[in-house]
This record gives C-alpha cells, structure tokens and sequence, in this order.
C-alpha cells in the first residue's frame, strides 16, 4: 500500500531544479528592490517607485507555470513580475537609471517596466489600466488558435475601477484564457479594502460573472502556485478565466512619499514575521530539496546578478536629447 | 509676485493656499464636501487636504475607492442636488477615466435641461511634468476642456490666485477645472486672509513691457518671467500676461498688449499641437490686432510626444526658461 503523498503541491509538482531558480528569482526580487531603494536615496533614480517587499511569492509562483508565450499585464507594483516572468535585472536597472539600454530606452521608468520578448506587457501607471487589455491578450491567442494563456494582475484597489468589471464580465461571456491574478496586500495606498470594498474578499467578486474565485494565503508559495495550476489547466482547456485572490502585504510605503499614517507599526511587523523568501526557503530545506548552504549559495547568486545589474546600468548610456519622439510610432 | 502687496504679507505655500481656501469654504457652508484619493489621514498625494480630515472628519472629507468615472459622477449628481463637492483628481492623468461624468454630463446638464439644473462641481486637477513620474502622471491636459462649452477651467500660477480661484469657482454656479501644477505646490508667495474672489475668466498683466507679449499660464509664467528678465538685460522689453483662465478665455488683456507689442508668443506646457496656443493665436488673427504684428506668431508647447521618463528628455520635452528666451529673441530680432 503506497501512501498518500502529503508535501506541499508545489514540492512534488515542480523539477528541484525548478524550484531552486524560483527561490533564486524570489531573492533576486527582494534585493533588486532594495537595490533600486538605495539608488533612488542616492539620486541615481528620480521619479518615485512602488516596492513590492514581503510579496514576492505571490509573483513568482503565480508565473511558475507561464512560458515565454503566456503574457501578463503588470501594474505599478511590477518589478516582482517582471523578474519572475524572465526579465534580466541589468535591463531593469538600466531603464529605471534612464538610459538607453533600459527595457524601455529610458522611456518609461519603474511604472512602466516591461519586457515584451518574455511576454510581460508591461507595469501601468493607471490602476486598473491591465485588466481590458488583459482581455485582448486572451482574446488574441484564442482567435489565433494559441495555447497561450494571459494572467492579469491587479492589485486590491483595481477590483473598484470600472474596467476590472467590464473585463471580467468580457471574458466570462467569451470564454477566455485569463487568469485574474489580484495580489491583494490590505490597501490601495491608504485606503484599506473594508474601506473601499463591499465584499469581504475579492475572489467573492468572480461569482457576479460566473467564474471561479479562490482566495488564498499569497504568502505562501504552494498555495498560490497550487491555485494557478487548477486556473491555468482550466484556461489551457478552453474553459475560461478564474480569479485567484492571493493574500499579501507590503511592508514598504505605497510609494517613496507615504508617511504610513493608515496603518500601525505593529500591523506592518506582524506581516514581517511571515515573509514568503524564508517560508519557501525552509519548506525546500524542509523537503529535502535544497541544504542551508545551498540555500546561501542561491542568495548569493542574487546579490551578485544585483551588484553586476547595477553596475550595467550606470556604464550604459543615455538617451539622446534629439530623440525625444522617437518611439511615439513606428519607424517606416 | 504682485507690484503692490497688501499690508498684511503673509505668505503661504500654493498648497497651503488651496487648503485655506478649502477650510474658510468648509466652514461658512456645510454643504461643501471634499471627496477624493487618499485625501483623508493620507493627506492627499501631494498633501494638499493634508489634515482636514482631523477639522472637518471623514464624513466632509471622503476618501473614495479607486473609482474615478464613478467617483467624480457621485460628486456631480451631489452638486445637482444640494451638495458643493471639490472632487480631487489624485492626478490630472485620471480625469480621463472621469470623460464621461465631465463631459458628457456635468458639462451638459444645465443646457439639456433648459437652464433648469445646476451642477456647482470643482474638480481639483494636479497637472504637469517635472517629478520623473513618465508618461502617464505627467499630461498637461487643459486644453482638452477649453473645448467643452459648459465647463471653466482655471490655472492658478500663484499661491493667492490658487486661493482665489478656488472661492470663485465654489461660488460659481457651473462646473469649475482647477488645473495646478504639481511643481508649485510648495512655491510660497503672499496670500491675502479670508475670503476674496479672483475673478473667472481674466487674464493678468504681470509684466509690462513693449517688444513683445508672452502669454503663458501656470508654471509656464514664472519661466516666461524669469525668460523677460534676463531678455531686458538685451534689451528686449517683454510684457508677461498670466493667462489664469482657458475657459473663459480673456480676449480683450491679450488682444490690448498684441496692439502694443505687434508681437505675440504663446508659451505652454501641453502638447503644442491644437493646444492652448492654438486658441489665442486664431483669435489674435481673427481680430483688428492682426493688423499690428510685426511678425508671426509663435507658439512654444510641449513636444510631439508622451512625457518621457528620463529627466534629461522630460526637461526638453517642455519649455525651460532658457527655450523661452531664445524663442523670444529670435521672434523680436525676426529671426522666425
Ligand atoms: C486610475 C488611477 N487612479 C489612481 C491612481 C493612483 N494610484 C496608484 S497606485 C494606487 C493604489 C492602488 O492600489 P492597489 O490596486 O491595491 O495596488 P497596490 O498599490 O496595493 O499594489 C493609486 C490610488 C492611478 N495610478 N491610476
Ligand atoms: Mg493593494
């Protein structure tokens, strides 16, 4: 008699090679925006930037499944999405230094951060501003005759535009291959979702267009990778989007000029205490799939592609003057 | 700012300027209601209700779910029916979400229905480029509602017109755009106590002078000012007019001084493109004052482009002092 297999899903569902590089791109997250914080007290970045610290498994293993094919639509907090559906993090130093080697030659900065080549349809500086467009992707790959799904991300306070309606009840109605991925961390910056939101959990909300809803601990990496399998199979199939709902917090401020004046110190140390990077890491030593010193030596890696990132970013150049338009259309 | 001040010369930042107007309506009319973004403990994204939350509690100043269309239409039927609501725009970018509620309703009401409605909204807009915040927190977008019969749409420049402006448009029975500039708001300058009204829909000599006339509103005036300045250390006398007001637009302030100065320049932070510009240059040569200019006219806009995010391109992307003075220097030596 062969027992029932208890590890957690994303354990025995993914190569350990797999989950080595998923932990890996979860540091890299961390430190990538740590590093772009530290080049923004400096002056090296100007403008302002939303950190995604403390949500990083939400991002990673929500793209554990997509290929370079499969396309997200990002939102202002989009670096961990970035990072986790392929990005190099030069690039991304690169283009939030403003130069022309940047993802976007220095064009878009942090809020619009992209990389088209592994499918990311880059950040949005409108909330709310993915979910339509989301919509098309799934609509492209569908007329196309692709297997190719769309996830959306979003973020709590989207769920309140107009648009995250509109294009939920678009892509319930033609059966699309979507998955409405909302990271859900407590707050569009300072108002909290029992603020804002009528439901309890925005998962609530798929039932008004027919689609299923979960919602789930966002901190922890199987449970969300678990969800995203169950919404991917479901839009691989031709059945339709789903809404995953993953439950988060951001430890940062909503951008660099928030005074925290919504929420306590206690609330944010709370969350601290149940950051995703050490869960995961543990639960891979847990099961065997990593040892502590593989583990530093994957943390390492990501300090040093940080170091090596930002160092790529400062020798490049920068845009010319005289190109201001250039890119505003298509060169013929 | 003014050649004359007051006797009391207390001075105020532009955002505090907008806050005082704010409490002095909130208090002489409880009908008055904030809604908005983040405008509660957050204090606004650029802290302009900062504490009115504390003086006035949440249920005056109403912090709205991320629901622009939907927000801003809540404000309109609250102003068709009894309330005064100042609606903020966490940035003027987001209005677009809100065209429809602006344009096709608030801006409509009181025509289709036979002057039998009256919608006395405020919309507070912080507009403009110069923070790094790329392309689409950074649109210089007025222009685009100087072309809906039915609104006002107003440019403060300074802090006591910031302040004016906004008691005028309270007291205004139609829908009011207050356009302010993101770069302004700490700019501090004297603002008068208590409530006064700047007038809707005049425009403002802030400079006198005989060569050539800028017209130039919002940030752009204190370019153009700083611009005439070093221009009269050349010798080039420019007259500066605050433009204040697109919707009304003052035709009789600007058509006066293109009689004087036989030149005309128009200095504007939106795209260049059927902008602002556009608007007072048809006008000048559509009237008598065509007959007085020496030159053609000259329009100085913003590029052909989305604000761009590197700081370097966003700078050029928009005039500088330095564009503005080279511009006006080649329009009076002819050289356009
Ligand atoms: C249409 C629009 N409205 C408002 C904003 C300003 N803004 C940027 S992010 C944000 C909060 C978004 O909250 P949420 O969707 O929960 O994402 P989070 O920041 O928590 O990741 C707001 C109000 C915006 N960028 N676009
Ligand atoms: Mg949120």
């Amino acid at each position: 008699m062969t027992l029932p297999d208890n590890r957690p899903f994303a354990i025995r569902h993914f190569a350990p090679a797999a989950l080595r590089e998923a932990l890996k791109k979860m540091y890299l997250i961390r430190r990538f925006e740590e590093g772009a914080e530290d080049s923004y007290m400096r002056g090296l970045i100007h403008g302002t930037m939303h950190l995604s610290i403390g949500q990083e498994a939400s991002a990673m293993a929500t793209c554990m499944e997509l290929t370079d094919n499969d396309k997200i639509t990002s939102t202002h907090r989009g670096h961990g999405h970035c990072i986790a559906k392929g990005a190099e993090v030069g690039r991304m130093f690169a283009e939030f230094f403003g130069k022309e080697t940047g993802y976007c030659h220095g064009r878009g900065g942090s809020m619009h951060i992209a990389d088209v080549k592994t499918g990311n349809l880059g950040a949005n500086g409108i909330v709310g501003g993915g979910l339509p467009i989301a919509v098309g992707a799934a609509l492209s790959a569908k007329r196309l005759g692709k297997s190719d799904v769309t996830v959306c991300f979003f973020g709590d306070g989207a769920n309140n535009e107009g648009a995250f309606h509109e294009a939920l009840n678009m892509a319930a109605v033609w059966k699309l291959p979507v998955i409405f991925v909302c990271e859900n961390n407590g707050y569009g910056m300072s108002t909290s979702t029992a603020r804002s939101t009528a439901v309890t959990h925005i998962a609530d909300r798929a039932a008004a267009y027919a689609m299923p809803g979960v919602t789930v601990d966002g901190n922890d990496f199987s449970a969300v990778a678990f969800a995203m399998h169950t919404a991917i199979a479901r839009a691989r199939a031709g059945e339709g989007p789903s809404l995953v709902e993953n439950l988060t917090y951001r430890w940062r401020g909503h951008s660099k000029s928030d005074r925290n004046r919504y929420r306590s110190k206690d609330e944010i140390e709370d969350w601290m205490t149940r950051d995703p990077i050490a869960r995961f890491r543990a639960e891979l030593i847990a099961h065997g799939i990593l040892d502590e010193a593989g583990a530093e030596a994957v943390a390492a890696e990501a300090i040093a592609d940080v170091q090596a990132g930002i160092e790529f970013a400062r020798s490049s150049t920068a845009p010319s003057i005289s190109e201001v338009t250039r890119y505003v259309y298509a060169e013929v | 700012m003014n050649a004359q001040a007051p006797t009391d010369l207390r001075t105020l930042s532009y955002a505090e300027a907008i806050r005082e107007a704010m409490a002095i309506a909130m208090e002489a009319d409880p009908t008055v209601i904030l809604m908005g973004e983040d405008i509660g403990v957050y204090g606004g994204a650029f802290q302009v209700t900062l504490d009115l939350i504390d003086r006035f509690g949440p249920d005056r100043v109403m912090d709205t779910p991320i629901s622009e269309l939907g927000g801003a239409g809540v404000a309109v039927g609250a102003a068709l029916t009894g309330l005064k609501p100042i609606f903020e725009f966490q940035f003027s970018d987001f209005a677009m979400l809100a065209m429809e509620q602006i344009v096709n309703q608030a801006a409509k009401l009181r025509y289709m229905l036979g002057g039998e409605a009256s919608v006395p909204v405020v919309f507070r807009l912080p507009a403009g480029s110069g923070t790094g915040a790329a392309a689409q927190h950074s649109q210089s977008i007025e222009a685009w509602f100087g072309h809906v019969p039915g609104l006002k749409v107003l440019q403060p420049a300074t802090p006591e017109d910031a302040k004016g402006m906004l008691l005028a448009a309270l007291a205004d029975p139609d829908p009011v755009m207050i356009f302010e500039h993101k770069l302004l708001y700490k700019m501090k300058g004297h603002v008068p106590a208590g409530s006064y009204l700047t007038p809707i829909g005049k425009a403002l000599l802030r400079r006198a002078g005989t060569d050539v006339t800028i017209v130039a509103g919002s940030i752009m005036l204190h370019r153009a000012l700083e611009a005439a300045e070093k221009l009269a250390a050349e010798g080039i006398s420019a007259e500066v007019i605050d433009l204040r007001s697109i919707r009304p637009i003052d035709h009789e302030t600007i058509l006066a001084s293109v009689r004087k100065t036989g030149r005309l320049m128009v200095v504007y932070e939106g795209v260049k493109a059927f902008g602002v510009g556009a608007e007072i240059s048809a006008m000048v040569a559509e009237s008598d004052a065509f007959d007085y200019l020496d030159a053609p006219i000259l329009r100085l806009g913003g590029a052909d482009a989305p604000v761009p995010y590197n700081p370097d391109l966003e700078r050029a992307s928009v005039p500088q002092v330095d564009t503005i003075e080279a511009a006006a220097r080649r329009l009076v030596r002819r050289e356009v």
